[in-house]
């Protein structure tokens, strides 16, 4: 019936209008919209309650606060935290203080992060990495000294490694939210603060490893994958099981004929739609384990998905940094035109990635 | 699994205190109670070891990640063992007008020892601190809960005689 | 000039006991309240009295109290902020050691106003003496009757809760204060909500200062009329201001607001002077964190008429050429400080004390801290100064709470002030590091 439906706000954000109910953020308003539209969120974590706020990189302008009050407000706001009113007007990619801000952010996210995403096992599907792409400078200004951390592992499955953390913390929310246990958390203050377990101590309960799927940057990863190989080399289907502990929804992701990793499933803003189980997780890995349902559709996000980095997006400064560079060349039959990579051939990973350079099986 | 036993354990006075402390707090909500637990435990065991903390957790009925989240966020806990006196200067703007470096200096080339170490005999402990809310008496260290204001070179003489006795 | 509401009585023997403050009317406004006014009609005279909050943001305490929202059958709370830690400010740290029950009588009076029956205290843990003398007080007060069920007869209930911090200014910002007291870490929330609608525990709550509350006992006395007379338009009532640095009489003075600068700085009855032989070169008026001015703007506006004290006047001319009046931590420098130290210390005290949960925060302030660490060592470069300029400006505004725009604030304006004392350590680092050396240029002394 007409009559009963919640009123919807009016919401115009760079210029296009979108209807949303009431307590709807600006981020999920503009998510609907989606392309640029949507701001970028590096801590923000739709399936997590109380996630967000924190990295600042959806800040946005409120240009009209609401139709009844259209002052704008004083200051760029977390998009990803403040409720829409009906009537507002809000600027994001249309707004140059916003993204003035943005490649702040992005400066301050990188300036205690590694810059050597070719090392990096994150790197292709990188939160972090797709945000300094889009939004950061080819150079850094930052000439001191970076913090950096011994990697740790966390259980038999989980490696951490600190150094790469922007504390988001999403994986303490997840710990909170769907394990019974939390054994690691943020310790410490201000940039010397540490995702950590306090004394050693193994994360071991039956979800434990969704923490890998929430993290943004390669601060948790998967031992039972890491350094096997890189995810644009991999092709990922949607597979299931009949599990006891969790809904068995996964995507498996393949190297040919072997099942090379399992993940949970993600939507088009890499959020995992349902957590799964370490088992699923970790302990099948073979074909016969699942029920594959299909190609896995790729986050627009990703650099798998087609042509995300392909030169002619590549900034000039950057491209220069590429020519100069010197790359070996390797014997590299794989094809891998399908994924769009073909601009940034991993034979220029060589030097840094040891398992590049080992012969094939 | 198996737990360590568990030696560590308020004194039957402090123990009173603690109940006291945490029944300040509406019901349901004796977490809030964690601050002032842990500063009664490092007044009794001088510093906050994970067993301690432990400890805490399971009378506030709380995750032991939840202590040592706050502990180490909080400048006050020793996480390491200290000595017998820890001194705690305040390194901030105000009281370096009024000669804190120097007096500071002076303290550390006098105990044989920079800030965050013990000296060999386990009697002093430096600490630097931020603002202690003295700018005006600068410049200021704090010894436990006491305050040591106007410092200078002779006071800190006076001072180290005295606690050394 | 000598009106004074909250150190009156500061020199009368064991005025820290509860006999001899009694003695001199204390407690008088609490029996005055409860007896013969509403809490709505407290809340009315706090409300006309103008005061704006003591903590350093100036907001106004009548309008936050009037925000708090009211839902049948949810507790409400009262908390008072005395995590005083912003470098250069230590008045309540005097106020509560010196005279603990003018702050119990306040507490009893703001929490009848607000309805609230549990209240809380928070002291900086650093303080544990002074939360002692305050649980001595608060047991005092209970004894006599002023505490506890029923109080008075009212049928008004109170219980006050000491409650200790751990070492963190951090705590001092309202949202990060209420996660320590529920036993947390103290990250700043974001907001909204606001504590008056989902504070403590979730539930409505208002965040007050030390001397805030301090006062109320004073304007239900007096009444709120009364309260505006005292000092200059929206500057209503006096100020405690914590004096320190280069001055003859360091301390915690109580002003009317409106006095002339020249004159706290200067006069017998203040700062009496900068210590002998030497020249006022600098002041920071309201804490660590508001902008430094140097000495050619401190007394003078920029039209030429005399700066006063008060919220108006300390910030004439914006950020070019004023400041604020934030807590009231009066730092005075002479000719023998060196800015650039100072500026690096006061930066390093932000970097140690952000909580680290914003990224702008998080990374900047220690950012700026390195730089300026490798100017005042010698090692700095030009660029380095714009650099420090263009990262204030990244952090300001775009954190989850001001200790962002704290950290920011003293490095943009020492630059802007004194970017010829930076530039002479960055092209003189072999003078510039020796020991005491300071820079001489043309900089304006008074």
């Amino acid at each position: 019936m007409e009559d009963i439906k919640p009123q919807l706000f009016k919401v115009t954000i760079d210029g296009i209008e979108v209807e949303v109910e009431p307590g709807t953020t600006i981020l999920q308003a503009a998510r609907k919209i989606g392309g640029d539209v949507a701001p970028p969120a590096m801590c923000y974590y739709q399936p997590l309650k109380g996630s967000g706020g924190k990295c600042r990189a959806c800040l946005v302008r409120v240009a009209a606060g609401s139709g009844k009050d259209p002052r704008p407000m004083p200051k760029l706001v977390a998009s990803c935290i403040t409720p829409v009113q009906d009537g507002m007007i809000v600027e994001n990619s249309t707004n140059e203080q916003v993204l003035t801000t943005r490649k702040a952010i992005v400066e301050f996210l990188l300036i205690n992060h590694p810059l050597d995403c070719p090392v990096c096992d994150q790197a292709g599907e990188c939160d972090l990495q797709n945000f300094a792409f889009n939004h950061g400078m080819a150079t850094t200004r930052y000439e001191e000294e970076r913090r950096t951390f011994e990697k740790q592992d966390i259980g038999p499955y989980i490696q951490l490694h600190m150094t790469r953390c922007i504390l988001c913390y999403r994986c303490v929310y997840t710990a909170d939210q769907i394990t019974q246990k939390r054994v690691h958390g943020v310790l410490g203050r201000g940039d010397a603060s540490e995702i950590s377990t306090y004394i050693e101590k193994a994360i071991d309960n039956d979800f434990s490893g969704n923490v890998i799927d929430v993290c943004p940057v390669g601060a948790l990863t998967d031992k039972t994958y890491r350094f096997k190989n890189r995810v644009w080399f991999t092709k990922p289907v949607d597979a299931h099981r009949d599990c006891p502990t969790c809904s068995g929804k996964t995507t498996v992701w393949y190297r040919g004929d072997e099942v090379i990793r399992v993940t949970a499933r993600k939507n088009e803003w890499n959020e995992v739609t349902e957590f799964i189980c370490n088992t699923c997780r970790f302990e099948k890995k073979k074909t016969s384990d699942w029920v594959i349902e299909g190609p896995t559709k790729i986050s627009r996000s990703s650099v798998i998905s087609a042509n995300k980095y392909r030169a002619d997006t590549i900034k000039p400064d950057f491209q220069k940094k590429l020519a100069a560079a010197t790359y070996t060349h390797v014997d590299d039959e794989r094809d891998t035109s399908q994924l769009g990579i073909q601009q940034l051939p991993p034979e220029r990973f060589a030097p840094v990635l040891p398992h590049a350079n080992d012969p094939e099986p | 699994m198996t737990e360590t036993p568990t030696t560590v354990e308020f004194t039957p006075e402090r123990l009173t205190i603690a109940q006291e402390m945490i029944a300040r707090y509406p019901q349901g909500r004796q977490k809030s109670a964690l601050l002032p637990l842990l500063h009664l435990a490092q007044e009794q065991w001088g510093w906050l070891s994970p067993e301690v903390m432990d400890y805490v957790g399971r009378m506030l009925d709380i995750q032991a990640i939840e202590v040592y989240e706050v502990a180490t966020f909080y400048t006050m806990f020793h996480l390491d063992p200290v000595g017998k006196h820890v001194i705690e200067y305040c390194r901030t703007g105000p009281c370096c007008l009024m000669g804190g470096e120097e007096v500071y200096d002076y303290l550390k080339q006098k105990l044989g020892i920079q800030a965050g170490q013990t000296t060999p005999d386990q009697q002093f402990t430096l600490k630097e601190v931020e603002c202690l809310a003295a700018c005006g008496m600068g410049p200021v260290f704090q010894i436990r809960e006491k305050y040591y204001m106007h410092l200078t070179r002779e006071r800190v003489d006076e001072i180290i005689e005295e606690l050394s006795r | 000039m000598g009106k004074k509401i909250l150190l009156e009585h500061i020199d009368v023997p064991g005025i820290e006991t509860y006999d001899v403050y009694r003695k001199q009317g204390g407690y008088t406004a609490v029996e005055k309240a409860l007896k013969t006014m509403s809490p709505d009609g407290v809340v009315e005279e706090v409300k006309k009295a103008g005061m704006r909050g003591r903590g350093g943001a100036g907001f106004p305490m009548g309008m936050k109290w009037s925000f708090l929202a009211k839902p049948e059958g949810i507790p409400r709370y009262l908390v008072c902020n005395a995590d005083e830690s912003e470098p250069g400010t230590f008045k309540d740290h005097y106020l509560m050691k010196n005279i603990p029950h003018l702050l119990i009588e306040g507490m009893i009076i703001s929490s009848y106003a607000l309805g609230a029956n549990k209240s809380f205290i928070y002291v900086r843990g650093e303080l544990m003496y002074v939360i002692r003398i305050l649980e001595k007080a608060i047991a005092e007060a209970k004894a006599a009757g002023f505490l506890g069920k029923n109080i008075l007869g009212s049928g008004y209930d109170l219980e006050l809760v000491v409650h200790p911090g751990g070492g963190a200014y951090i705590c001092g910002e309202e949202t990060a204060l209420l996660e320590s007291l529920e036993g947390k870490r103290g990250n700043p929330r974001n907001k909204p909500p606001f504590p008056a609608v989902k504070g403590l525990y979730q539930c409505p709550t208002v965040v007050n200062n030390v001397e805030s509350i301090a006062t109320a006992g004073w304007i239900v006395n007096n009444g709120g009329d009364a309260y505006a007379a005292i000092g200059i338009g929206r500057s209503s009532g006096t100020k405690l201001i914590s004096a320190s640095g280069h001055i003859k009489k360091p301390g915690v003075y109580e002003i009317e607001l409106g006095v002339p600068v020249e004159e706290f700085i200067y006069s017998d009855e203040w700062c009496g002077g900068i210590r002998d032989g030497h020249h006022l070169k600098a002041l920071v008026a309201g804490g660590s964190s508001v902008p430094i001015l140097p000495a050619n703007l401190i007394t003078k506006l920029a039209n030429g008429e005399p700066r006063l004290m008060t919220y108006e006047s300390l910030s004439d001319g914006g950020f070019q050429t004023g400041t604020m009046l934030g807590s009231g931590g009066f730092i005075v420098f002479d000719e023998t400080a060196c800015v650039v130290r100072n500026t690096w210390n006061f930066s390093r005290f932000y970097h140690h004390e952000s909580c680290g949960q914003c990224s702008p925060c998080r990374e900047g302030t220690g950012w700026m801290e390195k730089v300026l660490h490798r100017i005042e060592y010698g090692h700095g470069s030009m660029h380095d100064i714009d650099l420090l300029v263009d990262v204030s400006k990244k952090i300001e505004g775009n954190t989850i709470c001001p200790l962002g725009d704290a950290a920011a604030w003293p490095v943009a304006s020492a630059i802007r002030h004194f970017r010829d004392e930076f530039e002479w350590h960055i092209t003189n680092p072999s003078e510039a590091t020796k020991p005491g050396a300071v820079f001489k240029g043309d900089m304006a002394l008074v």
